[in-house]
């Protein structure tokens, strides 16, 4: 499933092997921007006036809807690799209602965030947590376009499911990146204290 | 052979699809090229008017300190970003690397004709803030805060919102094209065009994309946060501030986290422009002077190397910021470094040209001015590379002349050398050439008038950036004197260039029509059926390499050059591993 995500495959024609270099590239992009937005996070952390934050605990709940989505999506392109263009189709849909959810539950993340009185001014941990969880929002909402368009093409081929497969496999690499990216802006947001900040920039 | 891209595409037929909802890569590169053109005689006019300022203090009341300022970073910014890197990448980038790699088309050209579009809105957007309230930002190009969206620098309103927002939309227009770019080609060559036969101006445009795909993120990310500093009161970067008595809601920014952010970006930037221009140098010596580039792997590594390199030198643009010596040794020594690939590519070219059969052609011409401007301005680069010699210098118009130089008048010298060179390709027309000749000479010595005595006013002490050089003592008369002088030349210099973009369109129309291959050069984009190219390129077949683009004056050969796509009995094969074939190129 995963590996079918990864690589070009020898049955890709031109236009397939076109979208896969594509996407690694725009991998490469995205990849840049939030490591460059983790790098000045660390750098503005380090500043005496930040203090961390609590994370609100519905994050664990969007990790795992999208982890469930990004599953989901690799199980779909195996599916139409395979033949089973129902089955496929529906994994599909289930991948976009998890995605959907991952959404929404950040939306709850943000409002328990309001309520407590962390807002976006002020406190440049919780500056980065809302422009963080925003910009990789806007990639997952940006994903969404690319698997409706995946969906309808599959929803037209459900009996010859495998000329389509090339688009959800290409759809789930790119779930499984925003995972991982996912995955790494949690695990900062959740370690990387402003104590460690300055550790790391040398300021205790 | 297959064609990788199916049966050849039907042009499109109406005006609209075929002009204005293009999805072909040359119409692309025209409409970019256009816009550059046009919002770069903006920035040429912002550069004269701020002459004007500089040259005849007090003389002309419109140009007020805060104008004045407005001029300055209009001007910095139009030309870097929105002429220089739209030109190379979307202009050239669009037009060369399917043609010279083979291909029909780029590989997404839906996205393509989207990238334009987006970039002409990015365009206006900048241009907008001429006509809000406030007018466009003063800030400096390098939009540092804390001073870039306080009360007190002009257009800190709107101005630099709209700058920023422009910015943004630039840089989502530029990685969707670039994306395009790289995929092309590493997806769209054409069969026998392996990654060492690409002509260097491919390589140059397609290492440069790369870096923009990656330096463009960090600008990216800056303009989000100080964006969001400015809107929503955020404080990545704005520290407490009293201003004009007041204290301000932020606190605790980071103004040195710009800095880096923006100089990560704005150095590789310099490669952004540079890269395209190295190679597209390297193509034009090579054909003007009838003689195989010299040491291509060698240019081609030094090309990525240079890349490479672009992204660990950004602090030596921050010595005067304060750092901890050791990186100030470390950024120093980098950028030392780096002159070391690109003393190479000097050397190189200078080599091709080493019993050379020279034609002194129009680009030739060009080709030959940027080597020497680049000189001058790279080795003023190494002194400036150094921190106990750049705090001294850095502040002052030695600076000015040294990025002018180096990344303003060489990187335009070979716009002008390419434009003339692939013209023919482009209208089926030649450029009139009594017009290009004028406007080569009148630029080329005109730009070392300006320039060079710049130098002398930066070792003088004669500050950047200031709106009034009045009534300082360390300034002599000498000095202002000077400074008329260099107006006058500029002004000279920019009506001239206006007869550039005359000929630009009077020659499409007028201008004597063109053979197929005018140069006689060997790159695979003079090969195509039809003069200019039709939709697809290259008709029901693709073409088929036998060999590097550099195949002149091989002995033994029926011309002085042999098509990359000649069949391979011709001759100019490389045998070896090494990409050059193994006679040396011999005057004709």
């Amino acid at each position: 499933m995963t590996a079918a995500a990864l690589g070009p495959r020898p049955w890709m024609g031109p236009r397939e092997r076109a979208a896969d270099t594509g996407l690694w590239c725009f991998m490469g992009v995205a990849g840049t921007l939030f490591s460059l937005f983790l790098v000045a996070d660390v750098m503005r952390l380090a500043s005496p006036d930040a203090t961390a934050i609590g994370l609100p605990r519905q994050l664990w709940l969007s990790t795992a809807w999208l982890l469930c989505g990004s599953v989901l999506m690799g199980l779909a392109a195996g599916a139409a690799r395979a033949g089973q263009g129902a089955r496929s189709l529906r994994l599909m849909w289930a991948s976009g209602a998890t995605t959907l959810a991952f959404l929404a539950t950040q939306g709850w993340a943000w409002q328990q965030l309001i309520e407590a009185r962390v807002v976006l001014a002020g406190n440049p941990a919780a500056s980065f947590f809302y422009v963080l969880t925003a910009l990789h929002g806007l990639h997952v909402a940006g994903g969404l376009l690319a698997w409706a368009v995946a969906l309808r093409a599959l929803g037209r081929a459900v009996d010859h499911p495998r000329p389509t497969a090339w688009r959800l496999a290409l759809c789930a690499r790119y779930w499984h990146f925003l995972f991982v990216v996912w995955a790494a802006l949690l695990a900062s947001m959740t370690w990387l204290t402003p104590d460690i900040a300055r550790a790391i920039c040398g300021q205790r | 052979m297959t064609d990788s891209h199916g049966d050849v595409p039907h042009g499109p037929q109406s005006f609209i699809t075929r002009y204005v909802w293009s999805q072909d890569h040359k119409v692309i590169a025209v409409q970019y090229a256009g816009t550059a053109i046009l919002v770069g005689l903006v920035g040429l006019l912002l550069s004269n008017l701020m002459r004007l300022q500089i040259g005849f203090p007090g003389r002309f009341a419109f140009i007020d300190a805060e104008h004045y300022y407005q001029f300055v970073t209009m001007h910095g910014m139009i030309m870097v970003i929105y002429l220089l890197t739209a030109l190379f990448l979307g202009g050239f980038g669009n037009y060369l690397i399917p043609l010279m790699i083979g291909a029909r088309d780029m590989v997404f050209p839906y996205m393509n004709m989207l990238s334009f579009w987006v970039y002409l809105v990015s365009v206006l957007v900048l241009l907008a803030s001429f006509f809000v309230p406030g007018g466009p930002t003063g800030a400096g190009w390098t939009l540092y805060p804390p001073q870039a969206i306080m009360a007190g620098t002009p257009g800190a309103d709107w101005g630099i919102i709209l700058m920023l927002v422009s910015l943004l939309i630039f840089i989502a227009a530029t990685t969707m094209g670039g994306l395009n770019y790289v995929t092309t080609v590493l997806q769209a060559r054409c069969e026998g065009m392996t990654l060492l036969r690409m002509p260097l101006s491919v390589w140059g445009i397609f290492v440069a994309t790369i870096l923009a795909l990656l330096a463009f993120p960090a600008l990216f990310v800056s303009g989000v946060m100080m964006l969001l500093d400015k809107t929503l009161g955020t404080s990545f970067f704005m520290p407490a501030v009293i201003s004009m008595g007041q204290l301000s809601a932020h606190q605790g920014g980071s103004p040195l986290l710009f800095q880096h952010l923006f100089w990560f970006f704005g150095h590789p930037e310099v490669y952004i422009v540079a890269l395209p221009a190295f190679g597209i140098v390297s193509d034009l010596i090579s054909v003007h002077s009838r003689k195989a580039i010299f040491g291509y792997r060698m240019m081609v590594w030094a090309i990525v190397i240079i890349g490479a390199l672009s992204f660990v030198v950004w602090a030596h643009h921050m010595f005067v910021s304060g750092m901890n010596p050791w990186f100030g040794f470390f950024f120093a020594t980098s950028t030392l470094i780096i002159a070391v690939p690109t003393a190479i590519k000097v050397y190189n070219w200078v080599l091709t040209l080493w019993r050379g059969d020279i034609h002194l052609t129009v680009p030739m011409l060009f080709t030959l001015a940027f080597i020497l401007t680049f000189l001058s301005g790279g080795l003023t680069g190494l002194f400036l590379g150094n921190v106990s010699v750049d705090i001294p210098l850095s502040g002052t118009y030695f600076v000015v002349a040294h990025f002018h130089m180096v990344m303003g008048v060489a990187p335009l010298l070979v716009v002008f050398g390419a434009i003339t060179h692939w013209y023919p390709k482009i209208t089926g027309r030649m450029l009139n050439e009594p017009i290009s000749r004028l406007h080569f000479w009148v630029t080329f010595i005109g730009t070392y008038l300006i320039y060079f005595p710049m130098h002398y006013l930066g070792v003088l002490g004669m500050p950047r950036r200031y709106y009034n050089y009045d009534n300082y003592q360390f300034i002599p008369a000498s000095a202002h004197q000077l400074n008329v002088f260099i107006t006058v030349v500029a002004l000279v210099v920019g009506v001239v260039q206006l007869l550039f973009v005359f000929n630009l369109v009077w020659s499409a129309f007028r201008g004597r029509r063109a053979e197929p291959n005018p140069w006689r050069a060997a790159s695979l984009e003079w090969s195509t059926p039809q003069t200019p190219p039709a939709h697809g390129n290259w008709g029901a077949h693709l073409p088929v390499v036998h060999r590097w683009a550099y195949a002149y004056s091989v002995p033994g050969a029926a011309q002085d050059f042999i098509a990359q796509d000649a069949p391979a009995r011709s001759g100019g094969v490389e045998t070896s591993h090494d990409a050059e074939p193994p006679a040396r190129g011999v005057a004709t």
